[in-house]
């Protein structure tokens, strides 16, 4: 569709409409919490997230989010390619699979974490503790954020032209060079927008690290679920402190996301363009 | 014989190369295929088994115990309110989005995806502090309007907004970008209005992504939990509820919702599914 600018009263009138309602709905909440955490300034924000058991909760959620992201993006690559370049049978249940943590409600997933591997559970381990402790933690994290790779990266590989690759393997490339040299830099940009998502949405789970990680303050407890404990404790401070901080981190990964988006679009242009 | 003019090597045939064993194919195939079944699949089928294990009538008694029957009522109805608003809105700003251009339109394009990067418990937290009782607005409404905002339904809806709003932007926005201007310049030429062109040449093409986006938001907010657990602890919406039975070591009844909870999860992503097979077929 072609872009205008707007002239008539019903152009104005659609445009503020959708301005007004982001600005209520998006904007005011942010505004809220910036100008309720920061109320005395910097400095109560600074002494409340420097205590030990809140830094504690950021390694935690720092760490857990790391092995998170790590696996779900070596397997969600390789997902992405099984799906897209290879033909078998039960490739759509596959396909469908990948969804289904989009769909599954986190606290289903913590639920069915401690079926498995809580007291009396199916599969209990003797030796590593995974319920109520950082193992459980990261498999909810990893549960929650496990289709974005996958599905950034999959549009990518379906519309890219094979014939590079087979020309390379042809002359001799191995199949991993060929990988590397020709398909990887072509879906780099959707690998990092992909992991920039899984990034995000493994940062910020809280229902199901809460179900089979029990928030044990000290132990388990991640930056989402300190907030919901400072709340019940009334340390107010301390929940707007670790709020702004998530926040703030929020939109520092929307800046990422915006200039990514830009890199795919020229990328895809690029590419358009090279093959056409 | 056969001469190859340019190499005397006859060229790489498909046999040859098949002869040396697909073992990485298989692998790959493999791991991608162990990895789901053990992260999603797995975590389906012990749902199913758990929720259905003492039996029907075990299940069938947990589902209708009225705690359970009111959670889910309100999951669904408070959904279905804010995808119905959230079809609207959201359809509205991708098309602001795509067809007009204003100042601060690249900042708007950044803020919709707002709701995917901030945890949802931090949307609770921030909605108490703009909507709760002690604030301006919360305290307009409750005493001058007699309702509250939070802790009912209402404030579960703002949260489902807030945390459903770029499903059927991010949906809609690409097919409207492909479309073709030539229509819609002809049509209005020919003297239709903008109502009009919207309505029949606009709108047919964007009928199975609105579809899709709604469904997908209606999916997630069947599952938030984060965001209303902090907005209205009561009344309990399905996920809050079985968080409390989960607590409580009330296992087989936080079983019979999760079944059931899943059950319109999976109906609905089949749906979308469809929807998009059929729409590309």
């Amino acid at each position: 569709m072609r872009e205008i600018r707007p002239h008539k009263p019903l152009h104005f009138l659609i445009l503020g409409i959708a301005l007004v309602y982001v600005a209520v709905l998006l904007l005011a909440p942010i505004v809220s919490i910036i100008q309720r955490a920061l109320e005395n300034g910097f400095e109560p924000v600074i002494t409340s997230l420097s205590e030990p058991n809140v830094i504690h909760a950021l390694q935690v959620t720092f760490l857990m989010t790391l092995g998170a992201v790590l696996l779900n993006t070596v397997f969600g690559i390789i997902i992405a390619w099984v799906l897209t370049r290879q033909r078998f049978r039960g490739r759509r249940i596959l396909n469908i699979l990948v969804d289904i943590p989009f769909v599954f409600s986190p606290v289903i997933a913590g639920y069915t974490l401690i079926v498995l591997f809580g007291r009396s559970g199916w599969l209990t381990p003797t030796t590593i503790p995974i319920v109520f402790a950082l193992p459980g933690v990261m498999l909810a994290k990893t549960f929650v954020s496990l289709p974005f790779v996958t599905r950034e990266v999959g549009p990518v590989l379906a519309t890219l032209d094979t014939e590079p690759e087979q020309a390379a393997y042809t002359m001799g490339a191995s199949q991993w060079t060929t990988f590397r040299r020709i398909v990887l830099p072509n879906i780099w940009p959707g690998i990092m927008y992909g992991v920039v998502l899984t990034l995000a949405r493994a940062l910020g789970e809280f229902g199901a690290v809460s179900v089979v990680g029990g928030g044990i303050e000290g132990k388990t407890e991640t930056a989402t679920m300190f907030v919901f404990r400072a709340l019940n404790d009334r340390n107010d401070i301390g929940a707007y402190s670790m709020s702004l901080l998530l926040g703030v981190t929020a939109i520092i990964v929307l800046i990422v996301m915006r200039l990514l988006r830009r890199s795919v679009v020229r990328e895809q242009a690029a590419y358009v363009n090279h093959s056409g | 014989m056969t001469t190859y003019p340019l190499n005397s090597n006859p060229p790489v045939s498909f046999t040859a190369q098949r002869a040396r064993p697909a073992w990485g194919k298989l692998l790959l195939r493999f791991s991608a295929v162990i990895y789901l079944l053990t992260f999603v699949a797995v975590p389906v089928i012990v749902v199913n088994v758990e929720g259905l294990r003492s039996g029907l009538d075990a299940f069938l008694a947990d589902l209708t115990r009225p705690a359970a029957m009111n959670a889910i009522w309100l999951t669904l109805w408070t959904s279905a309110v804010m995808t119905v608003i959230n079809v609207v809105m959201g359809t509205l700003t991708a098309y602001v989005l795509v067809v007009y251009r204003f100042p601060g339109k690249d900042i708007l394009n950044t803020l919709v995806d707002l709701p995917f990067a901030i945890p949802t418990l931090v949307t609770g937290v921030m909605l108490v502090l703009l909507y709760g009782p002690q604030t301006a607005i919360g305290g307009f409404f409750q005493n001058q309007l007699g309702f509250k905002l939070l802790f009912a339904p209402p404030g579960i809806i703002i949260a489902l907004l807030f945390v459903g709003y770029p499903f059927v932007i991010r949906a809609v926005q690409p097919v409207l970008l492909t479309l073709e201007p030539n229509q819609q310049e002809a049509a209005q030429t020919i003297g239709a209005s903008d109502w009009y062109t919207f309505r029949r040449v606009i709108l047919p093409a964007i009928r199975p992504a609105v579809v899709t986006g709604g469904l997908l938001s209606f999916a997630r907010a069947l599952g938030e939990f984060g965001a209303i657990i902090i907005v209205a602890q009561r009344p309990q919406v399905a996920t809050v509820y079985l968080y409390s039975q989960v607590e409580a070591g009330e296992m087989q009844a936080a079983s019979a919702v999760s079944v059931v909870l899943l059950l319109i999860a999976f109906i609905i992503t089949l749906s979308v599914d469809l929807v998009e097979s059929r729409h590309h077929a």
